[in-house]
């Protein structure tokens, strides 16, 4: 294979760090609404035939949304290794709560209906809640460890050891205020989702609980920025950079500086966009949804949440994994990445396959089109959850 | 004993992976069944044929539900339990990872929910295309799978780069053509597939034995004794064992299965039967016939197989041979920049590198493979022994359950030709019976296949004792328990809401059974 020295060592990295915040942003918008509908659920729908119609809502799409996230571990894993090492094994207990609450929606899903007690469907209800709480608050809690830093080392082998203590230590003020904003962000993301599915009483609970979740979001953001501004964060490369060597973190030196996470918007000021789009987003979503227009408060709201993940990505660019414990352990784009070769290949599979991909699933919602209708729901032989 | 991290992290592994095994089968299998009962419905016109669809249909999603998600448990886990393998190897065994969720899964996850959907809202074309698509998904799947696994088993297509300390990939198409994952690729989808076909066919028994729903019943039997008689041939004849000869520890794994502890003449005897003993070293009480090893495994009279004597001999050699590859890569490490590597050191690994995984199995005695006493370097060869007695019965048990399947389908595809389904009573017993057994032979099949590949992690390259995460014993008790929780409650509802289904039968079908001979047409006189 000569046909991947066509584009530069460097170059790829930087696409595949593009396409590493494609895949999380993907995963937020898709897989998003339907966390947040789960968050929703016990809250926007009261009586038993309503509950079923806010699941339905999602009943047919979350299995294909729900693949981004398995999409994110395997291109983080190809793309990535160290970083998919690293934060895998260290954030091990927080990934195994993922893992749990993710393995209790499905079921929830298919359970909650199969009985007719209430206390039986009251508690699917709940679980699908956790469902779909615990996998928002936990990403959103790593992404605020990450952004100060995660107590890791490697040894001369590259072999990693984390250095933290215990789970706890990342429920620190930082982490759950980005915990909080994650929360809120995927919550406002999932009232604008059923204001377009469904009518009447859900869909004017989803309009307060969605407004109040968009407001929310713009104060945590906003918070989050002073909190950075006047924190501690920041990490720099002090040794000189090598954009195109090998991929081994340990060959280069860095400090921990305070502000650093600002100095990508200093240098390119257009990169101020992104947190302008998370507030933007989040505004036009709230406007949007107080004027009753879910579908178009949905468009928002992805808007508002390919600002906020762009504004964490962009501040930290070229970090993607600092150690708060030995620095130069930090992992960057220049030397977290997969061979050469390997990003080429994935990067032609990725062309090939998100098109095709997007075309399908633009098929599906179209097929699917439409407000979920309650009178569906009990008939026989419906399918519906 | 003292519980240790490798150990918990295999044990945790085993028990993931083998419950994942419990819903992909049938995935596998069932989307194919269910693609062509609509494509005859689609065909025909015939509405049965759309009612069977759905009744199956209504199966085949309680298990994919549960088989996606302890699905994105095994993906993960290689970061969160296997850190420096995912670090040692991420860069060719990602890529098929990966690839799976761009090509496969998307697909089959994203149409699954039309398929249950979109009875009302798509054409018949529309709604058999989709049925097709989740069929093609969750085969393509599969196959990424297993040519990630075949790459553990056999890794074709790599090689060490000093500087990032990890595998690389040299050759991709050497990765995606690997025999060994072509030969897994067959045998696992076919396995698959005589899984389902068996579960059609005992639960259609069961109907005939109850006399209900006899129509779709018998169908139902037709399909799934045809398409699994033709599986069922396939996974034997097909079977793993044309990938057993392809590498030194394949070879292995094949000489443990056999319990052949010594190189033999060829054509080499089989043992059918036998007590095999790892501290003995040998096989007590063995039922021997001859030639018909050799016959078996090399097709031929003259090809001698390797047995464990020799094998381990081999493996001492590639140790003493890892070492010095191990101590070229220090120095090279030593010495910073390429250009000051010297050339006998260059060259000492490029001679010995292939071997460096061989001095890591040193690891386990010596913190420097280096330092290594002859004593130690034996007793390393012999750990590249896997537990033979796990094999030897492990492959019996699948192996024995593969003709029995191929007899089963065999009497059923005969009974369908005949128009007979419903008159032996005491057949359709055994084939309710037989619901449980093609899941076991799958799980015997993943413990041959596993187990075998001990004491590596990749055959080979990296043993399975170095690749874990630094993590607490206690850590990952934890999660092991909580797994076994959530999993047993799982099953247990799994189970609940397949006998409820199966119990109900299908939904009733208001609508008329389209005529295939026209009410208009007259006969003749």
């Amino acid at each position: 294979m000569i046909l991947h020295t066509l584009i530069d060592y460097d170059t790829l990295r930087v696409i595949w760090w593009l396409l590493l915040g494609v895949l999380l942003i993907g995963f937020a918008v898709m897989d998003g609404f339907d966390l947040g509908t789960d968050i929703l659920l016990p809250f926007v729908a009261k009586t038993d035939i309503e509950r079923r119609t806010v699941i339905n809502s999602i009943g047919p799409v979350w299995e294909g949304n729900q693949v981004w996230l398995i999409l994110g571990g395997g291109a983080i894993f190809a793309a990535w290794p160290p970083l998919y090492a690293v934060s895998f094994s260290g954030f091990y207990l927080a990934m195994f709560a993922i893992l749990f609450a993710l393995i209790l929606r499905p079921v929830g899903f298919k359970y909650r209906s199969k009985r007719d007690s209430a206390a039986w469907r009251n508690g699917w209800d709940w679980a699908l809640f956790i469902g779909g709480l615990v996998p928002a608050l936990v990403m959103g809690v790593a992404v605020g460890n990450v952004l100060q830093g995660v107590p890791f080392h490697f040894n001369g082998d590259l072999r990693v050891f984390y250095d933290g203590t215990t789970l706890f230590e990342l429920l620190n003020p930082f982490g759950l205020l980005a915990g909080l904003l994650s929360v809120t962000m995927l919550v406002m993301h999932g009232a604008g989702w059923l204001m377009l599915k469904t009518d009447g009483p859900i869909a004017e609970r989803a309009r307060a609980f969605g407004s109040l979740a968009a407001v929310a979001t713009i104060v945590l953001f906003a918070i989050g920025g002073a909190w950075l501004w006047f924190g501690h964060f920041g990490y720099r490369i002090t040794s000189e950079i090598v954009a195109g060597g090998p991929s081994n973190p340990l060959a280069k030196s860095v400090e921990l500086a305070r502000g650093a996470w600002f100095v990508n918007y200093a240098t390119h000021s257009w990169m101020m966009l992104a947190p302008a789009l998370g507030f933007v987003g989040a505004l036009g979503s709230l406007a949007l949804l107080r004027a009753g227009k879910g579908g178009f408060s949905w468009l928002l709201s992805s808007v508002s949440i390919l600002g906020i993940i762009s504004t964490v990505g962009l501040s930290m660019f070229p970090f993607i994994l600092p150690s708060s414990v030995d620095p130069r352990s930090s992992l960057t784009v220049w030397d977290a990445s997969s061979s050469h070769l390997t990003l080429f290949i994935m990067l032609v599979c990725a062309l090939v396959f998100v098109p095709i991909i997007i075309a399908y699933t633009s098929w599906v919602y179209r097929v699917l089109w439409g407000k979920v209708d309650p009178r569906e729901i009990g008939r026989d032989g419906s399918h519906a959850y | 004993m003292e519980l240790n991290v490798v150990d918990l992290s295999r044990l945790q592994f085993a028990m993931t992976a083998l419950y994942h095994f419990l819903f992909v089968p049938l995935t596998l299998g069932l989307s194919i069944l269910l693609a062509i009962m609509e494509t005859v419905y689609v065909m025909t016109g015939r509405r049965i044929w759309r009612q069977m669809t759905k009744f199956w249909g209504v199966l085949f999603g309680i298990n994919f539900a549960i088989g996606v998600s302890t699905g994105i448990v095994m993906e993960f886990q290689f970061g969160m339990n296997w850190s420096y393998y995912s670090h040692y190897v991420g860069d060719i065994f990602g890529a098929p990872l990966a690839i799976e969720g761009l090509m496969a899964f998307f697909l089959e996850a994203t149409f699954v929910g039309l398929f249950f959907f979109g009875w009302d809202r798509l054409s018949k074309v529309g709604h058999l295309i989709t049925t097709w698509a989740v069929a093609l998904g969750s085969n393509l799947s599969a196959l990424w799978i297993l040519i990630a696994n075949g790459w553990m088993q056999n890794p074709a297509g790599a090689a060490f780069n000093p500087q990032t300390m990890r595998m690389e990939v040299a050759d991709f198409y050497e990765v995606l053509t690997n025999p060994v994952a072509q030969a897994k690729f067959v045998h696992t989808v076919s396995a698959g597939y005589v899984t389902a076909s068996i579960f059609v066919l005992g639960v259609s028994a069961w109907y005939l034995l109850k006399g209900r729903h006899v129509e779709l019943a018998k169908r139902s039997m037709t399909v799934a004794a045809s398409f699994g008689l033709a599986a069922a041939l396939s996974v034997v004849v097909l079977g793993d064992e044309s990938g057993y000869l392809t590498t030194e520890h394949q070879k292995m794994k094949l000489a443990a299965i056999e319990a052949m502890w010594e190189t033999e003449p060829a054509p080499a005897a089989f043992t059918a039967f036998g007590l095999p003993s790892m501290k003995d070293r040998e096989t007590h009480f063995a039922v021997r016939i001859p030639w018909a090893m050799g016959l078996i495994a090399t097709r031929s009279l003259t090809t001698q197989i390797p047995g464990i004597d020799q094998l381990t001999e081999r493996a001492e050699d590639r140790i003493k041979s890892g070492i010095v590859a191990f101590d070229a890569l220090q120095k090279i490490r030593a010495a910073g920049s390429s250009a000051a590597v010297s050339d006998a050191d260059r060259k000492a690994f490029e001679d010995n590198g292939a071997d460096l995984g061989y001095a890591l199995l040193l690891k386990r005695y010596v913190d420097d493979p280096r330092t290594a006493t002859p004593e130690q370097i034996k007793a390393a060869a012999w750990d590249t022994v896997p537990s033979v007695p796990t094999l030897f019965w492990s492959f019996r048990i699948m192996v024995g359950l593969g003709l029995f399947f191929i007899a089963l389908m065999a009497t059923f595809f005969w009974l369908s030709a005949r128009r007979t389904l419903d008159r032996y009573r005491g057949l359709l017993w055994i084939a309710v019976l037989a619901i449980p057994l093609p899941w076991i032979a799958a799980e015997f099949g993943w413990v041959v296949a596993e187990i075998g590949r001990q004491p590596w992690i990749i055959e080979g390259v990296l043993p399975t004792a170095a690749a874990v995460s630094s993590l607490g014993a206690a850590t990952v008790l934890t999660t092991i328990v909580g797994f076994v929780c959530i999993y047993t409650v799982l099953i247990v509802i799994e189970m609940a809401l397949m006998l409820r289904a199966i119990r109900k039968g299908p939904e009733p079908d208001e609508e008329p059974e389209a005529e295939l001979i026209p009410a208009n047409l007259v006969a003749a006189e």
